[in-house]
């Protein structure tokens, strides 16, 4: 699905990514854990195509082509979707006008048919209310006012409608109490299937209870120092990142 | 990145104006220049009774010894008053038929997307047509009249409704009120004129469609909409220009007069054009607009879209005399290349329990200056008065300029006031968000934009609502990269 060689970017001249390598295939759900500031979301970031973000070598492919230098809005609609550490407000444009026109935007790239009213209408309620969320949730501005816990299920809406391939969580269990959690979880759950990948960046193991990672990395200053199993989230948890740094 | 970004806001905002031709017509023109003379040659040529050329003239004196304004925040190349014409309309007589007009006017409106015929006009939606100095057709005035609304060009009002127009013109704006205005009184041309009786609720939308066409031309024209006790109206204009390299300049006046329990809604969407992206040409779009709620309970709405002009000069206000009454402002100002726009609004509070509302939507591009001024005054009577203002401003690249100017004048300790202001950029969290889900630039650009305007085109009637929202998106097409 994805795969990532030598990759190394900066921010204003300061090197964050030191030459990661990655490689996620397809109905692989894979962890990246690690420290604060050890350049987990930048990965994130780079990997959708944040232009804040100098790209100094390496590619990143997304099944078999080469999409680091591609726009953000085609990797989109290749099928990458990111969910929002901290998701930005809109004022003003409604969650239904957003998701139709993301929606839309996809359809066209794939030479699809717009959605019309009544299908989305139909699955949007038929998510929200697994979410726990109210249907008048897609009236409200896009993250304008929203809680912790109804950013991070927007972000869980956008996922589960626009169904992509590459679903890459940054943080998304930060903020969140416990029902949240499970909720968002169920989610992430639920749109895992054989055909699609899920990276999941965190500090903490308290979301991997409810979703089981098939790799786990774990990321120090830049790259990627070790990769293994569940095992790994305990040693992290029992010993902390310490002895995995040299 | 944001030298990409800014290199692509340089290269682009060069939209073309769709409206900037000319229509090649015959045209009666006045040579250039200004005196009692040509006031009076105006006057005779519209049949004007004596007190109308009167009037004009007391208006000429006071303008020859005014002073141009110069506080606003524009920077514009002065007029020079006496190389204006300020008369031109096409040769050919108007008629209560509309099978009359011109069929190059008909022509010319109907790339502007403004039918004159009724049948393929908006339903429900009557025109004025303005072309030049003179208003070319007015449609739907038989259905109209049967509900006792008169909705005809100025000129003709001077002629069927003497006494209706000796009454109101100038109650809401003297003629010596402002240098602008003075001129206006002066040399106006023609306009529209509406009159709603008691108790009438307006059946279809009114309008007017201004068209400037000659040039070296200014275009004076005057409108004044009264509403009796009871009665509501709801009232649109739009305008365009050709493009020109010369500045031309537009100076219009428009009194709102609402009685006792009336509404009036006013609402403009001026598109005027420009000037090129580097400043040259473009109209100077210099309007006196005010509204008098005179009876208890009336109400006066202003809604305005403006995205046009060189330089625009505006502040349409509300006198609320009446007990109970309402003012509301609404505005969305566009400015990219080097456009400049300071608009605003001025609220009069002088009944009791009188309440205004502010919201007004700057948005500038390229090197567009934007500025709100806006004035609540509340005065000594006005007990419980009440005033919100907003006024939010966002900045799209990093040339251009946005203003706040607000005026706050309370003479009564029972007011209460509100103001709030924001100014902010299009962020590039906002765009990466969007982009993130597959929506492109434009679209981003224009969806972020639309959300910040929702509040005010939400107060526009259902079509031009639509016409609005594709105005700024065209406007602003390419305007990030």
């Amino acid at each position: 699905m994805i795969k990532i060689k030598n990759l190394k970017a900066s921010i204003e001249d300061k090197d964050i990514l030191k030459g990661i390598d990655l490689d996620i295939p397809k109905g692989e759900v894979h962890v990246i854990m690690g420290r604060n500031g050890s350049g987990k979301s930048t990965l994130a970031n780079v990997i959708a195509g944040n232009e804040a973000y100098e790209v100094d070598g390496g590619t990143i492919e997304m099944n078999g082509d080469d999409i680091t230098e591609m726009s953000i809005e085609n990797r989109a609609l290749q099928g990458l979707f990111l969910c929002f550490q901290y998701p930005v407000a809109i004022p003003g444009v409604s969650m239904a006008y957003f998701l139709r026109a993301a929606l839309n935007a996809k359809n066209k790239h794939d030479g699809k048919e717009e959605m019309d009213a009544v299908e989305f209408l139909t699955s949007a309620k038929k998510i929200l209310s697994e979410l726990g969320l109210d249907d008048s949730f897609l009236k409200r501005s896009i993250n304008d006012g929203f809680s912790g816990g109804e950013k991070k299920k927007s972000e869980i809406l956008q996922l589960l409608m626009l169904n992509p391939q590459l679903a890459v969580l940054d943080e998304t269990d930060s903020g969140l109490d416990v029902d949240a959690l499970r909720t968002v979880a169920k989610g992430v759950n639920e749109f895992k299937n054989d055909n699609n990948s899920v990276l999941i960046i965190t500090h903490y193991q308290r979301l991997l209870e409810y979703i089981k990672p098939d790799v786990v990395h774990i990321m120090i200053d830049g790259k990627i120092v070790k990769s293994g199993d569940m095992t790994l989230v305990h040693e992290v948890e029992k010993n902390g990142y310490a002895w995995l740094a040299k | 990145m944001v030298d990409k970004n800014q290199q692509i806001i340089d290269s682009t905002l060069d939209q073309e104006y769709k409206y900037g031709f000319t229509t090649d017509i015959e045209q009666t023109t006045f040579e250039p220049g200004l005196n009692e003379e040509v006031i009076t040659k105006l006057s005779k040529l519209k049949k004007e009774p004596q007190w109308l050329l009167d009037w004009r003239l007391k208006a000429y004196e006071s303008w020859k010894k005014m002073e141009e304004p110069t506080w606003a925040q524009v920077d514009y190349t002065p007029v020079d008053y006496q190389a204006l014409s300020y008369y031109s309309a096409p040769k050919y007589k108007k008629n209560d038929s509309l099978d009359d007009v011109d069929p190059d006017i008909i022509e010319t409106y109907n790339k502007l997307g403004i039918s004159l015929n009724e049948q393929k006009r908006l339903e429900g939606v009557a025109v004025d047509a303005v072309f030049d100095s003179v208003s070319v057709a007015t449609t739907f005035k038989e259905e109209l009249s049967k509900h006792g609304v008169i909705f005809c060009s100025f000129s003709e009002a001077v002629i069927n409704h003497p006494e209706l127009v000796k009454k109101y013109l100038g109650s809401v704006i003297p003629r010596t009120d402002n240098y602008f205005a003075a001129l206006n009184s002066a040399v106006f041309s023609d306009g529209s004129f509406v009159y709603i009786p008691k108790g009438v609720r307006c059946p279809m939308e009114l309008s007017t469609y201004f068209r400037i066409n000659a040039a070296n031309t200014g275009q004076f024209e005057r409108t004044l909409i009264i509403a009796d006790e009871g009665s509501h109206v709801s009232y649109l204009e739009g305008c365009t220009a050709p493009m020109r390299d010369e500045n031309q300049l537009h100076a219009a006046c428009v009194e709102l007069v609402a009685h006792k329990d009336a509404t009036i809604k006013y609402s403009t969407i001026q598109n005027w054009y420009s000037g090129d992206k580097e400043g040259k040409g473009g109209i100077y779009n210099f309007v006196t607009k005010r509204g008098k709620c005179v009876g208890d309970r009336s109400k006066i709405s202003w809604t305005q879209v403006e995205t046009g002009s060189a330089v625009t000069w505006k502040y349409p206000s509300v006198i609320m005399q009446g007990d109970d009454s309402v003012g509301e402002f609404y505005s969305v100002a566009v400015t990219k290349n080097k456009q400049q726009a300071d608009t605003g609004t001025k609220m009069i509070h002088i009944g009791k329990n009188t309440k205004s509302t502010i919201i007004s939507k700057g948005i500038s591009a390229g090197e567009g200056q934007n500025t709100y001024r806006g004035g609540v005054k509340i005065l000594k009577n006005a007990e419980n008065a009440r005033n919100f203002s907003q006024c939010d401003s966002i900045l799209i690249g990093d040339k251009c300029g946005a203003h706040t100017f607000p005026y706050i004048d309370v003479k009564n300790p029972t007011a209460k006031m509100e103001h709030e202001a924001t100014t902010s950029s299009i962020g590039e969290d906002q765009l990466f968000y969007c982009n993130q889900r597959g929506i492109n630039l434009d679209d981003a650009v224009s969806m972020i934009v639309n959300g910040f305007c929702k509040e005010v085109f939400a107060e526009l009637p259902m079509e031009f609502a639509v016409e609005a929202k594709q105005l700024i998106e065209v406007t602003l097409e390419n305007s990030v990269g």
